[in-house]
């Protein structure tokens, strides 16, 4: 019995075969499992682990490295404000701060509510809109505390749920398809150029 | 005086608020570079790189057309763009992904043709949401476009590309890393020798692993050949680079200029660029290529921003980021964070970098917070010494990867630079800044 | 003796040329020529990760000196390489200092301290005091990942040996790293704890006290433990151990690393069971696994009363005399548990001094002994090695669990391909190339229709591609093929495997076999002649007569046998036909000789207790016909006797002599008449299977690393290291008996007749589990919730047909009646059967393969019903 629904599961058998092996697919499955659930469910990581061929202690081992994926439910928004050195040198410690007042719950934990949890990241790769801020992966650009709020107040009322989609939905565009070019048409296309080379070397000398 | 009549290689469309879409991508001669490069000979297109002297634009700055040519004699298996900018505070590849994602994706084909290599990855970190949806998309659209797929464009070469989401490592920046981020595993470096990719790569074949920056250098290269893009920049430096300029500047961005005829004096000050320390503050320090090299001081602002330059100096260009300090920072609690950094993202593989980063940042912490000591400067220094003996520039290391050898750079650098801040913040118990 | 060609190398250490192994590892290479590296994470039996970076030494490169990881560097001629330069003193006091810096000062406390890589090496290398005026790291401690082992996460260094154990050696990566950074820690999934059965192998070599073991933490410090080197006979494989005691207690068991067995692995039941031999004092009911028999028992107006030696032999050779009266009217049942010269003696005393050829070591649980005689052997080596690996056995991971892990290496390095015959589940499942499955009463159809090229017979379930695929991989004449043997179902008629092994045998002349008997000293009681037919020293005797234990049992029922000697091992808890067994007991005069209780003394007219393992010297045998050699570590409780000088008085009892008197005179009389190698191994007087004088110094033997092998006492301090033992090899000369049997002396195979499946049938298959009712498990608390109740294993597919839920109770009903079991999901048990493991009792006591087993057929079949 699958732990994935229907859709899910069949984007996840789709995902498997991009890759030349099944472990591959690793984090995006995880992704996935997490788009599903909210969050990386005992459940959910065992579907991953039957579906790339290891066990669930490997598993939530492997996604326990990475920062993205949690082992614990979060709120239905995961703001991420950065206090690396660029963010630090704009003030982030104290922007992060004031998240923490604004969103009424402590750095690394999720408000009573269930609506947000709030992290201190690492560099977001947005270093000329410092103070950094992220909410599930989505650049907001609010480097004022003021903007802040209002963007808090949005999100609690619901106004950017298309820009901004619950936590766990990553990508929402789907690749067209699956692997277009035939093993054997590789095959033998490197065969015919490999040996054109060959040739042209030979004329060359 | 800034420099600045250099083509825009990689940031021309910039100026255009579509610039990611398919139909701008297609007007501004979008897959000319590519349909050009099938009627050469796969060799002629990497001796256009070689030609090009085209260094990697990712951190190491190795030179791309020579890591090509290590695999000239076997067969390369995969390649593979790395995406996963994540070098504080670095945010040039983000600019490529998110505003010129097509660009990228006919770079990564163009290289794949030089290659032979048929099965092509980009591997974006995963904070990246928007930019993997953008660059997820131009991959369709080049699957439509007959980019991608079996025989592009009716050649003899066919090609699929396989866009894969990191999940929140700095460590899978690095190129062995993310090999192993890509076969499903945790992130832990591989030792070199012996798992160089180009001989051990992913699922132990020759990968080729090139930034994304470096990519997006391609089609340019293509259209107007190497030998114009060595004829900009000077020496091994050639072309332009993308420089991300972050800190206590007016304006700070995404910034492309030409190799080494800037000067960091240029790229802080000039009004095109940096346009100046907010409040017309002195510069107190550069960290010049990302908070793994060691800093410079406002005494070097003069100094052209070429490869071999910086590394003359004691540093590196490498990520292509630049943060400025003003009089205003302070810099122990500078070092303190981006040695938190190093902390939270050691992979923990090996005693050194695992032990000492979380050591470091905890006397760091002290001399920050309060509870400093004066013997303290000369523990950090040693304790930075037994994870890159000798403390030079190129660093040794006793670890597995250059994430332990890179902790002491802002340690070492601030210590030395700066033996008064931290005596002051000795004597006064934490940060008198506050 | 094969000539290998040596390539070699010169590499510089040190300013010392020396020559080494091509490609060897700098560690190892250095090791050899006396320049010691200190290490952590490096194991010799694992692939080196260079994580610790404690073995960091200088090595010259085109850019000067380089720090490298010796452990990772294989060597190449020329490499000039330093271990003690001040760079590289810095850089092992920088990682001990970094390693130390979060360490937790539990020295006082931790079970490791005193035999601790860490402190040692701490001593040696690292300075005197540390630098670090931070808090350390805090976790919760110790908690349990699992029934047996313990995690501090503060002590451990992030060495990785355990995970890489897991996933490496164990392959089912039960632990790995979670997590990044110095928040790493080693972690189970949370709904499956750590409870693999080589678990207690990361305990061993854990180079901290980060993992200790429940049952022995807190127990006892190393320099209170005395320790001899022997052989561990839980099972046949025959694992080298280091069995260590503290005040005559037995308190330890160590894995030794023998290269050709075990490599220093054992499984947990191996090294937690210790508790069965000395802990259970208070255990008085003899009826009971746990319970030692240490006194003599006679019964008396039905009640088994304590009496002296004398009394009970007495008693004991009263009934003998007048049952050999008749012939065959006396018999002798088991022998696995006893040494060789326990075998030896007691094959003496039955077929000497009582005449009778009714022998046979197996409790009808094996297989047929003049077939295995007669089969080519394989060392677990050369099946370790071979390009093909036929299995015809049980799950091996349950019953010979070190034979999986070596077999393992071989399908996972690529060089051996598994062609499993599957009769249900197995861990060898994934790891196998093919796998024919083979439901009950189907083995030897599907071994004729490999070896005969015919199609698969309608109705099985192995199609003709598996056949094809198989015949392929085992090629024409079975060279280089190691056919892998046992006894996979306890509820069918051993014929049907004894058919297939016969065939392979007779049909690939060049292939070998290696017999997977789990039982003991199995291999070497048989080689003693406890088996009618046989004789000392692996002989054969064409025209003798005699019964096997069924057949015993059978002639007790009908009294034409007044009187069997139970010779160690419970009979009642071994057998499927308990009914039938009881039976036999009921009607007969009983001897048990014993070291446990259990229920079959509830028939004994005489119990004489013996020295079990861990009391007694003397050699054993294991599955590869290797001897070693056992070594006592404590002194027999109570009034217990060695086997030997049970069966020397008895036969005094009786007026005659068996010529023994003791273990290693015992020894010396096996070698000198049968030329089995026995003293001279006790002796340590072989190499490479050849007896040889004790000056030969090319012994390819060195000493153990402690840092490998934490725990251990130096090698050099117990004289045994690497001990091969003997393989027995053709007889030598000086043998009094005729000859090995053949393949030309078995008589011909009578047609098997396997009843037909029904539509409402299920055929029945009885499997093994390491933790299963007997002694060991009985008489070891620390595992007792390791053993899981009786549960009936059916595939998804007959589950869908009958419309029963996992974890539904259904009724099962077999040959003698029904019984109630639980349903569990195992895609690995064949449609149309159902798997139930021996040796358990389900949630309301029963033994269920008693109710449903049939004595009477080929294969026992059962009906389910889900009310």
């Amino acid at each position: 019995m699958s732990h994935f629904q229907p859709d899910i599961r069949h984007r996840a058998e789709e995902l498997i075969a991009l890759y030349p092996r099944a472990r591959s697919a690793m984090l995006p499955l995880l992704h996935l499992a997490q788009e599903q659930d909210g969050y990386l469910s005992e459940a959910g990581i065992e579907e991953v682990a039957s579906l790339t061929g290891t066990t669930s202690a490997d598993v939530r081992g492997t996604a326990a490295f990475y920062d993205m994926y949690h082992l614990e439910p979060v709120g239905k928004y995961v703001v991420g404000v950065c206090t690396n050195i660029a963010c630090l040198l704009a003030g982030g410690e104290e922007f992060l701060e004031h998240a923490s007042q604004k969103l009424d719950c402590a750095v690394g934990s999720t408000s009573s509510d269930g609506l947000f949890t709030l992290e201190e990241t690492e560099c977001l790769a947005d270093c000329d809109k410092a103070p950094c801020v992220q909410v599930n992966h989505r650049y907001v650009r609010t480097t004022t505390p003021e903007t802040f709020d209002t963007l808090v107040d949005d999100l609690r009322e619901g106004k950017l749920d298309h820009d901004v989609p619950s936590h766990g939905t990553l990508i929402r565009v789907r690749r067209n398809g699956g692997l277009r070019a035939a093993r054997q048409e590789i095959v033998d296309q490197r065969a015919r150029s490999s040996a054109a080379r060959a040739q042209r070397a030979e004329e060359a000398k | 005086m800034a420099m600045l009549d250099s083509p825009r290689i990689v940031s021309s469309r910039a100026q255009y608020a579509d610039s990611y879409t398919l139909t701008r991508y297609l007007e501004t001669g979008g897959y000319v570079a590519l349909r050009k490069a099938l009627t050469m000979f796969p060799e002629a297109v990497a001796a256009e790189v070689d030609a090009a002297s085209l260094l990697g634009r990712g951190g190491a700055g190795f030179p791309a057309g020579r890591k090509w040519s290590m695999l000239r004699k076997a067969p390369v298996s995969y390649l593979v763009v790395n995406g996963d900018e994540s070098e504080p505070a670095t945010f040039k590849d983000h600019f490529l992904v998110e505003r010129d994602p097509h660009q990228l994706v006919e770079g990564v084909i163009i290289a794949a043709y030089a290659l032979q290599v048929s099965q092509a990855f980009i591997y974006l970190r995963g904070e990246f949401a928007l930019g993997l949806e953008r660059v997820q998309q131009a991959v369709n659209d080049a699957y439509s476009e007959g980019a991608l797929g079996s025989k592009i464009f009716g050649s003899d070469f066919s090609i699929d590309l396989v866009v894969h989401p990191g999940a929140g490592a700095y460590i899978c920046g690095e190129e062995t890393a993310l090999i192993e981020g890509l076969e499903g595993k945790r992130g832990f470096p591989r030792i070199k020798p012996p798992f160089f990719p180009a001989v051990t790569g992913l699922y132990g074949e020759p990968t080729v692993v090139n930034n994304v920056e470096t990519m997006s250098n391609l089609p340019w290269i293509v259209n107007n050949g190497g030998a114009a893009f060595a004829a900009l920049g000077v020496g091994r430096s050639t072309g332009t680079r993308l420089f991300a300029l972050a800190g206590r500047v007016n304006n700070p961005g995404v910034y492309e200029i030409e190799m080494v005829k800037n000067t960091f004096r240029d790229l802080i000050y000039d009004p095109a660029l940096g346009g100046g320390v907010i409040g017309g503050r002195a510069v107190k320090a550069i960290i010049p290529g990302g908070v793994s090299a060691p800093w410079f001081g406002p005494d070097l602002l003069d100094l052209p921003m070429g490869q071999d330059e910086v590394g003359e100096k004691g540093s590196m260009l490498g990520s292509g980021s630049v943060v400025v300090l003003d009089e205003t920072s302070c810099v122990v609690r500078a070092a303190w964070r981006i040695t938190k950094f190093f902390s939270r993202e050691s992979c923990g593989q090996c005693t050194p970098c695992r032990e000492g980063s979380g050591w470091i940042e905890r006397a760091m912490y002290r001399l920050e917070h309060g509870g400093g000591r004066m013997e303290d400067m000369d523990l950090l220094l040693d304790l930075c010494d037994n994870i890159a003996p000798g403390l030079s520039w190129p660093p040794q290391q006793t670890t597995i990867c250059v994430l332990g050898s890179s902790i002491p750079s802002s340690v070492h650098s601030a210590i030395s630079m700066f033996p008064d801040d931290f005596k002051a913040h000795v004597l006064h118990g934490g940060c008198p800044h506050d | 003796m094969t000539d290998v060609i040596r390539t070699t190398v010169n590499i510089t250490v040190n300013g010392r040329e020396i020559e080494v192994k091509a490609g060897e590892l700098l560690i190892d290479a250095a090791e050899r020529a006396g320049e010691y590296i200190p290490r952590f994470c490096y194991h010799p039996r694992m692939e080196p990760v260079g994580m610790c970076r404690m073995c960091l030494v200088e090595v010259e490169g085109p850019r000067g000196a380089t720090l490298q990881p010796a452990c990772y560097l294989h060597v190449n001629d020329g490499m000039s390489v330093c271990t003690n330069s001040e760079k590289v003193k810095k850089a092992q006091d920088g990682v001990l200092e970094f390693l130390l810096a979060n360490h937790p000062l539990d020295c006082p406390v931790c079970d490791k301290g005193g035999e601790c890589p860490l402190q040692d090496q701490t001593l040696a290398h690292g300075s005197g005091e540390t630098r670090f005026i931070e808090e350390k790291r805090h976790f919760v401690k110790p908690i349990e990942i699992g029934e047996l082992v313990l995690l501090d996460r503060e002590r451990c260094i992030q060495c990785a040996r355990c995970t890489r154990f897991s996933s490496e050696v164990a392959g089912d990566t039960e632990i790995a790293f979670s997590g990044r950074g110095d928040l790493i820690e080693v972690a189970p999934s949370p709904d499956k704890p750590f409870n693999s059965v080589f678990s207690g192998n990361t305990v061993q070599i854990c180079p901290v006290g980060a993992l200790t073991a429940k049952p022995y933490r807190f127990s006892a410090r190393p320099w209170d433990l005395e320790q001899v080197e022997s052989t561990c006979t839980t099972c046949a494989v025959g694992c080298r151990i280091a069995v260590q005691s503290s005040g005559n207690r037995l308190t330890r068991v160590l894995g030794v690393d023998s290269d050709p067995v075990n490599h220093g692995w054992l499984c947990d039941k191996g090294r937690f069971t210790l508790d069965s031999i000395d802990q259970n004092p208070e255990s008085t009911d003899v009826l009971s696994a746990a319970t030692r028999i240490t006194t003599p028992l006679v019964r008396v107006k039905g009640v088994l009363e304590p009496a002296s030696w004398g009394e009970a032999l007495g008693a004991a050779s009263a009934i003998l005399r007048d049952a050999s009266a008749t012939p065959g009217g006396v018999g002798a049942i088991g022998g696995a548990s006893l040494t060789n010269e326990g075998a030896f003696a007691w094959e003496r005393f039955m077929r000497g001094v009582l005449g009778t050829e009714n022998l046979d070591a197996q409790f009808g649980d094996g297989l047929d002994p003049v077939l295995l005689q007669a089969l080519t052997k394989a060392t677990i080596d050369e099946a370790a090695r071979a390009k093909t690996i036929v299995t015809l056995t049980g799950d091996l991971r349950e019953e010979l669990p070190i034979l999986f892990l070596r077999l393992r290496e071989g399908a996972v390095s690529g060089t051996s391909a598994i062609v499993e015959f599957a009769f249900g589940p197995s861990a060898l499942r994934s790891l196998a190339r093919v796998s024919l499955v083979v439901r009950p009463g189907e083995a030897h159809l599907c071994a004729r229709s490999i070896t005969d090229h015919a199609d698969a017979p309608a109705g099985v379930a192995f199609s003709n591609e598996e056949l094809l695929e198989a015949r392929r991989l085992i090629g024409e004449s079975g060279e280089g093929v190691v056919f892998v043997v046992g006894r996979p179902n306890f509820a069918e008629d051993p014929r049907v495997i004894e058919n297939a092994i016969r065939r392979f045998a007779e049909r690939y002349p060049d292939a070998k076999f290696l017999v997977a008997l789990r039982r003991s000293n199995v291999a070497g009681a048989l080689d003693m002649g406890l088996g009618s037919q046989l004789r000392p020293g692996r002989g054969y005797d064409a025209e003798a007569k005699g019964l096997d234990t069924l057949a015993q049992l059978e002639a007790l029922r009908r009294g034409d046998q007044k009187a069997v000697v139970i010779l160690g091992g419970c009979l009642l808890g071994n057998v499927a036909d308990v009914k039938g067994a009881t039976a036999a007991l009921e009607n007969a005069d009983v001897i048990a000789v014993t070291g446990h209780g259990g229920a079959t003394l509830g028939y004994a007219n005489v119990v004489l207790p013996a020295a079990i393992a861990h009391e007694r010297s003397g050699t054993v045998t294991n599955i590869e016909g290797r001897v070693t050699a056992v070594t006592p570590k404590i002194v027999a409780p109570g009034s217990a006797w060695p086997d030997v000088a049970i069966a020397a008085e008895l036969a005094e009892q009786m007026g005659q002599s068996i010529g023994l008197s003791s273990v290693e005179q015992t020894a010396k009389t096996i070698e000198e008449t049968t030329g089995y190698p026995a003293l001279s191994v006790m002796n340590d007087e072989v190499h490479d299977g050849a007896v040889v004088g004790r000056s030969d110094a090319s012994s390819l033997r060195h000493a153990l690393d402690p840092m490998a092998f934490p725990g251990i006492r130096s090698a050099e301090s117990v004289g045994l290291a690497s001990y091969t033992g003997a393989i027995v090899e053709e007889r030598a000369q000086g043998s009094v008996h005729t000859r090995c049997a053949t393949l030309e002396d078995l008589a011909n195979a009578e047609p098997l007749e396997v009843p037909l499946a029904d539509s409402y049938s299920l055929r029945l298959v009885v499997s093994r589990r390491l933790y299963d009712r007997g002694v060991a498990m009985g008489g070891s608390p620390s595992l007792h919730n390791l053993i899981k109740p009786t549960t009936l294993g059916l595939n998804h597919v007959d589950l869908d047909r009958l419309g029963v839920e996992e974890g539904a109770i259904v009724s099962v009903t077999g040959a003698s009646g029904s019984v109630r079991l639980p349903v569990e999901l195992n895609e690995g048990v064949a449609r149309g059967s159902v798997e139930i493991v021996f040796g358990t009792k389900s949630a309301t006591g029963e033994d269920a393969v008693a109710v449903l087993y049939d004595p009477t057929s080929v294969i026992s079949q059962v009906r389910l019903e889900s009310r």
